[in-house]
């Protein structure tokens, strides 16, 4: 992965002036990073369904094309082609606007990400700071998309999700600092090149363990993802704050959603399950060479669906949680909790007791 | 219809201005998830709080007890399958009780026997759709099919024996419609069977999950007293501590030589209610294991005329539907039909108490409350 | 208590009390007027102590409305039938919402059904009709909806 875009950056800049090869190379990532955003949308949402049929002793999908698998493209294809229907009393720019805000956020959190050795848009040096301040704007789009419905139910909805995703980030914030403490860089290659020799959930003690369970927990609650899916709430708040929307407006949001999951599964498998590093037990072993040859992307893919799994196992499983214990939660328990921790962990880091 | 003048009136303010308090007002249904059909909640919220709930009935109301005045005493029963359509046989058991009492009809044991058989099957599957529904209603989306695969076998039963799968129309005055089908008793046993393995998953996926309990204990609280003055009846009341079990209390058909538990909880809360529902399966499951290889030889029907007619007088009878106290209430003038027919039905009873419990309650409660309550809302309309 | 007993301690309740025989229960008639005082000790007699109602009708007898209460007692589990006779033109009884809560919903079907009017009713409001339908009450015999009423 990394020779291939190195030849192609360097053929790029051999080839034409500078800042045409520039121009050239944003538009392959943006291309990339749309498709990546759609085929995302596609797999995540087959694997949603095929999960909770497997759950629910049901088949799931599986007229349209080999196990249903072109399930998701028909009903993208009917969203796209629906009428956007914009409702009388809305409020029309920001009606409109909040499906894309809630997009654009889900696909620049893409920019930081390592998807394989050396296989990264933009390593910026402070990545991990970058996703959790820029996923935390894609709370404007929603409380937006609430208020401008014009709808009771959608405005409590997103009151809710504006609660919940303002508190949650806290803990996911502090649960990420207890593993920057101990690598000390915010840049995610360096995160993953300090697991070289383990990953953090191995080599971390006790207060990666218990950050990585507070990590699962807030991210579940930061993506709206049951048993933290108040803004939605079906049987409260019939949808929520896309109660008005329909068709390709609707499917922004929906799409922008697994996209955030796929984001934090993401960010959860490079801080704490090294990210594309595969699986070492000791030095220069047998089994770390068969390791090896597994390519580093599916590494990263398979962790990462490995904790996508996890969360929609959650949801397919639990009751929801109320606003109110919803929120105990978080300020009475979680929150305490990942400070004690990160102080832990910063103990941990300054006596080198990790590995 | 759209009733939205009659439903803001000068005592409820508008939505989002007039009294000057910060009062939201939202009309929960008719169609919304989590109501079950076509009930009309107008809820006066707080922020997040319930300060009151105003049921608006009617969306399917067929007027069932005018009809049941033109139909005859064969026919009317027919048409309450149709009021609470989970314990189809349980409304046809009561039309005919009534039926009988008026005629002085002695129903052959057979009979008394198949129909509670039928009536403890109606009550396990419609437990077991409460149950799947209130796990959805809660927010956990799973149990309802657990819950379907269950009740699907049941229906299938019906279906062999009665010919169909909801409203079975099974009852007859002076028996049963037709005997049981020859594979009623094993396909009963094997239903039975695979429920005792499989009940512990209700348990250990919405019991015992810390999220449900937490939901459900101490909300939707409602006294002994309270529930009583309100006419609660069946599990709702029974998880206030209240003794109402008709099957108990006046015993019918062979209810009292039965060995089988009323089951009381005196929590009050919304747990209280769904632990005696829970409870009430086993019990069901024990007067099936009971009856089913110990049904008499002989006829399923009484011997009665092609044409009923009752004497001058009024005649009630009360039956336990999977939802509380069924009554039929009815007024012979002598002829072959009705001359008013009341249905005292549980759900009417049993919603005019939600207001009570919701009150301060969070709107995620609301939901859950309605679901303990078990409401079916053609009972509740008739 | 029996039946019988029950008779005689109604009888010093409220002497204009008259019964009917026949019927499950003990069936009592009585004058609209004095319902709500003989409701209240119905409710708070210590021996009598009806405190579950459980059904709550009327019932078009053609030349007058009968209400009928289904009374029963959760302690001594002791049921009586009360029935008042109302005009049908002007028919009005006093409302028990205040000791029984059941009768609020209940009394509110027999006023748009029947059209009894339930003097200080807390919340006297049309609940299962839509808005239009006052003072048409379709349960009665003679109501005709040519519109929408099917003859069987």
């Amino acid at each position: 992965m990394q020779n291939i875009t190195d030849n192609i950056h360097d053929w790029l800049y051999a080839t034409f002036n500078p800042t045409i090869a520039m121009l050239i190379e944003f538009a392959i990532i943006g291309a990339l990073a749309i498709g990546l955003f759609a085929m995302l949308g596609l797999v995540l949402i087959y694997m949603e369904r095929k999960v909770s049929a497997v759950m629910q002793l049901r088949l799931g999908p599986n007229r349209v094309g080999p196990k249903g698998i072109f399930q998701t493209t028909a009903d993208t294809l009917k969203l796209i082609v629906k009428e956007g229907m914009t409702p009388n009393g809305v409020d029309k720019l920001l009606f409109n606007l909040a499906p894309f805000i809630v997009m654009i956020v889900a696909m620049v959190v893409l920019a930081p990400l390592m998807f394989a050795k050396g296989f990264q848009i933009w390593d910026i040096n402070i990545g991990v700071f970058f996703i959790t301040a820029v996923s935390s704007l894609s709370v404007i789009g929603i409380l937006m998309a609430g208020w401008a419905s014009n709808n009771k139910y959608s405005l409590l909805g997103a009151m809710r999700s504006g609660a919940q995703i303002v508190s949650y980030e806290l803990s996911a914030g502090l649960s990420i600092l207890a593993v920057i403490v101990l690598t000390g860089s915010l840049k995610l290659s360096e995160i993953i090149t300090s697991q070289e020799n383990g990953w953090w959930i191995f080599k971390g003690h006790l207060p990666v363990w218990i950050a990585f369970i507070i990590f699962i927990i807030a991210v579940t609650a930061e993506t709206n993802r049951a048993p933290f899916d108040l803004a939605e709430a079906e049987s409260e708040l019939t949808a929520g704050f896309h109660t008005e929307y329909s068709g390709m407006k609707f499917a922004l949001f929906f799409l922008a959603e697994y996209v955030n999951i796929f984001v934090v599964c993401a960010l959860g498998a490079t801080l704490f399950l090294g990210g594309w590093m595969p699986l070492h037990f000791g030095t220069g072993t047998k089994f770390n060479e068969v390791m090896d040859y597994i390519p580093s992307s599916v590494w990263f893919f398979g962790k990462t669906f490995f904790l996508i799994f996890v969360i929609m196992w959650f949801r397919w499983t639990f009751p929801r949680l109320r606003i109110d214990q919803l929120l105990n939660l978080e300020w009475k328990y979680l929150l305490p909790i990942s400070m004690i921790n990160l102080l832990l962990a910063t103990f941990i880091a300054i006596m080198k007791w990790h590995f | 219809m759209y009733r939205e003048t009659s439903i803001v009136n000068e005592s409820t303010p508008t939505p989002f201005s007039g009294n000057g308090e910060s009062d939201m007002i939202i009309n929960v249904g008719p169609q919304h998830p989590s109501t079950h059909g076509v009930l009309h909640l107008i809820i006066t919220l707080n922020g997040e709080t319930v300060k009151k709930v105003e049921p608006h009935l009617g969306y399917i109301h067929r007027s069932i007890e005018k009809m049941c005045e033109s139909l005859t005493y064969r026919q009317f029963i027919y048409v309450t399958s149709r009021m609470d359509y989970l314990s189809a046989h349980i409304n046809n058991h009561g039309c005919a009780l009534c039926v009988e009492k008026g005629m002085q009809l002695e129903v052959p044991p057979r009979a008394q026997v198949i129909r509670v058989l039928m009536d403890e099957l109606t009550r396990l599957a419609s437990h077991q759709l409460w149950w799947g529904a209130l796990a959805m209603d809660v927010g956990a989306l799973t149990p309802f099919f657990l819950a379907f695969r269950e009740r699907e076998m049941i229906n299938d039963i019906m279906e062999e024996t009665c010919g169909t799968r909801l409203t079975m129309n099974y009852m007859v005055p002076g028996g049963v419609m037709s005997d049981i089908h020859p594979d009623f008793q094993k396909k009963v046993h094997a239903f039975i069977d695979h429920f005792k393995k499989k009940i512990h998953e209700y348990d250990e996926l919405i019991t015992d999950n810390i999220i449900f309990q937490n939901r459900t204990k101490g909300v939707g609280y409602i006294s002994k007293e309270d529930a009583i003055s309100y006419g609660m009846s069946g599990p709702s009341a029974r998880g206030s501590g209240v003794q109402c079990d008709i099957r108990k209390l006046y015993p019918y058909e062979v209810y009292d030589k039965l060995q089988f538990d009323e089951i009381i909880e005196a929590g009050g809360d919304s747990f209280s209610r769904y632990m005696v529902r829970i409870k009430e399966m086993k019990q069901s499951m024990s007067v099936i294991e009971q009856l089913i290889d110990n049904i008499p030889e002989g006829d399923f029907q009484a011997k009665t005329k092609a044409v009923l007619k009752l004497p001058k007088g009024e005649f009630y009878s009360r039956v336990e539907t999977a939802r509380g106290e069924l009554g039929v209430y009815l007024i012979s003038e002598g002829g072959t039909t009705p001359y008013r027919i009341k249905f005292r039905s549980p759900g009417y009873c049993n919603l005019s108490a939600l207001d009570h419990m919701a009150r301060g309650q969070k709107i995620g409660d609301l939901v859950a409350i309605m679901g303990t309550l078990d409401l079916v809302i053609p009972d509740i309309d008739r | 208590m029996t039946r019988e007993e029950l008779k005689i301690k109604i009888t010093d309740l409220l002497p204009s009390a008259t019964f009917e025989e026949g019927g499950e229960w003990l069936n009592v008639q009585i004058d609209p007027a004095s319902w709500l005082p003989f409701a209240e000790q119905l409710k708070k007699s210590p021996d009598l102590l009806f405190d579950y109602l459980f059904c709550v009708t009327c019932i078009d007898w053609k030349t007058h409305l009968t209400m009928v209460y289904h009374l029963s007692s959760t302690t001594f589990r002791h049921t009586i039938v009360v029935k008042a006779k109302l005009d049908r033109n002007t028919p009005e009884i006093e409302t028990v919402a205040h000791l029984w809560r059941t009768a609020e919903f209940n009394e509110r079907e027999a006023y748009e059904m029947f059209g009894v009017n339930f003097l200080h009713h807390p919340d006297l409001r049309l609940l299962i009709l839509p808005e239009g339908w006052e003072g048409k009450n379709p349960m009665r015999k003679d109501f005709e909806d040519p519109v929408n009423m099917i003859k069987l």
